[in-house]
């Protein structure tokens, strides 16, 4: 019982970060802010809610499963995020260059 | 009266949201929004079929409405230019023909869903009862591919118009003249995007497999299987500027997995057919083998066809691609 109220705290963390990354989002100024803001969200946010409810419910073999899917998506978010920067800072340098 | 059920608040929300996105999508006045929305828009169709409990076709709304649609739209918009044009208007009557014939469907729509029995089972029995004769452990595979592998096959088949109208078009263009543009914006280059390929393209392969064999007994399956694939071979596709490999070899290759499924699942319907069930009937005994083994060339032709339909043009010979731009500023 106790466990359960300990995995459920883990899933609402999960989700302030969630609803932080997407405040971020919405109410920073630049790109790079917000890039910031979201990548946060979605490694830590994940992680959090894939734990808990890994705890609360899942069979071992589905909790290595949540493990692959967190981790798969913690990559692909940085990558993305760096990507997405990249571009935008070279777009910005040939504005600079005109 | 009975507490009410603690998801409906979810589902109500979940349906207004998908309301609210279709509604922007559609209003949107920049074309990348309009994209970004739509993107947006089938995530959340596959959540909602996941609460209508058929995580099958939430598989592949997600997988190919949302992502590889989305990256096809990204794509079109990277080469016909962002820049919107205001549309014609278009004339009172055609529109008020259309406002009828979609408010006409709306209602046979509405009628045809209060005529369903509330509580029917609709061929779910039906289904059930002939499990054993399927080969295969899941209900949906087997409606796919075995009690309606007829569907399956012309929708195989359909993909495989689809990317030789693209071919088609594309033979049109005269290369030589108006050689195909690198695109260093849409190229994954980089060291961390190297690092970010070599590890995610194994794990997509993996991935692909494992949604293809694990449709035998439960959601997953050929379409699942062949979209993750195809997100390998976009994302390889980006790697290289969004152009095929220069090795002409690859042609024959290509070629050959994008007719596999249709092939084989051909050849095996008519050689149920010769072994005397009728055309895609297969005898019971062998309908697994038979199952898997269109799954697995099903999905690698519906990789081959999507990956074809994102790069939207044919190989072409190394000298009628335009030579790569100096990477110098590439830091």
């Amino acid at each position: 019982m106790i466990a359960d109220f300990l995995w459920l705290g883990l899933i609402a963390a999960g989700l302030i970060f969630f609803a932080a990354g997407t405040l971020g989002l919405l109410r920073f100024p630049d790109l790079f802010c917000r890039l910031h803001a979201l990548t946060k969200a979605d490694n830590l946010g994940l992680a959090l809610v894939a734990l808990g409810t890994a705890g609360l419910w899942a069979t071992p073999a589905a909790a290595m499963k949540l493990a692959v899917i967190w981790a798969l998506v913690a990559v692909s978010a940085a990558t993305s995020g760096h990507m997405i920067a990249r571009h935008a800072r070279r777009a910005w340098r040939q504005e600079d260059a005109l | 009266m009975s507490p009410p059920d603690p998801y409906l608040l979810l589902d109500l929300g979940l349906a207004a949201t998908i309301l609210v996105l279709a509604l922007a999508a559609l209003r949107q006045r920049d074309s990348f929004t309009m994209a970004v929305v739509f993107i947006l828009f089938g995530l959340l169709v596959a959540l909602a079929w996941v609460r209508l409990d058929a995580p099958d076709v939430a598989l592949a709304e997600a997988a190919i409405g949302a992502g590889v649609t989305g990256a096809l739209l990204l794509r079109t918009l990277r080469h016909v230019g962002g820049e919107r044009r205001d549309p014609a208007p278009v004339p009172r009557v055609v529109a008020g023909m259309l406002g009828l014939s979609v408010a006409g469907f709306a209602t046979l729509g509405g009628l045809a869903l209060m005529a369903t029995p509330r509580h029917g089972t609709g061929l779910i029995p039906a289904v059930a009862a002939r499990m054993d004769q399927s080969g295969v452990e899941h209900p949906v595979t087997a409606v796919l591919l075995n009690f309606r592998a007829y569907d399956t096959l012309l929708e195989v088949v359909v993909v495989l118009a689809a990317v030789m109208a693209v071919w088609a078009i594309d033979r049109t263009i005269d290369r030589a003249a108006a050689p195909l543009p690198y695109l260093p914006g849409v190229a994954l280059r980089g060291p961390i995007a190297g690092a970010y390929l070599r590890l995610v393209l194994p794990a997509l392969a993996l991935i692909g497999a494992y949604l293809v064999w694990i449709g035998a007994y439960s959601p997953g399956g050929a379409f699942q299987g062949g979209a993750v694939l195809a997100a390998a071979g976009v994302l390889s596709a980006l790697a290289r500027g969004g152009r095929w490999p220069r090795t002409a070899a690859t042609m024959p290759l290509l070629r050959g997995s994008l007719v596999l499924g249709v092939v084989v699942f051909t050849g095996v319907g008519i050689w149920a057919a010769v072994a005397g069930g009728g055309v895609l009937h297969y005898p019971p005994a062998q309908a697994k083998p038979l199952i898997l083994l269109i799954e697995a060339s099903v999905a690698l032709s519906i990789a081959a066809t999507l990956t074809a339909l994102f790069l939207g043009h044919m190989p072409q010979p190394a000298a009628r691609i335009a030579l790569r731009k100096g990477t110098t500023n590439d830091t």
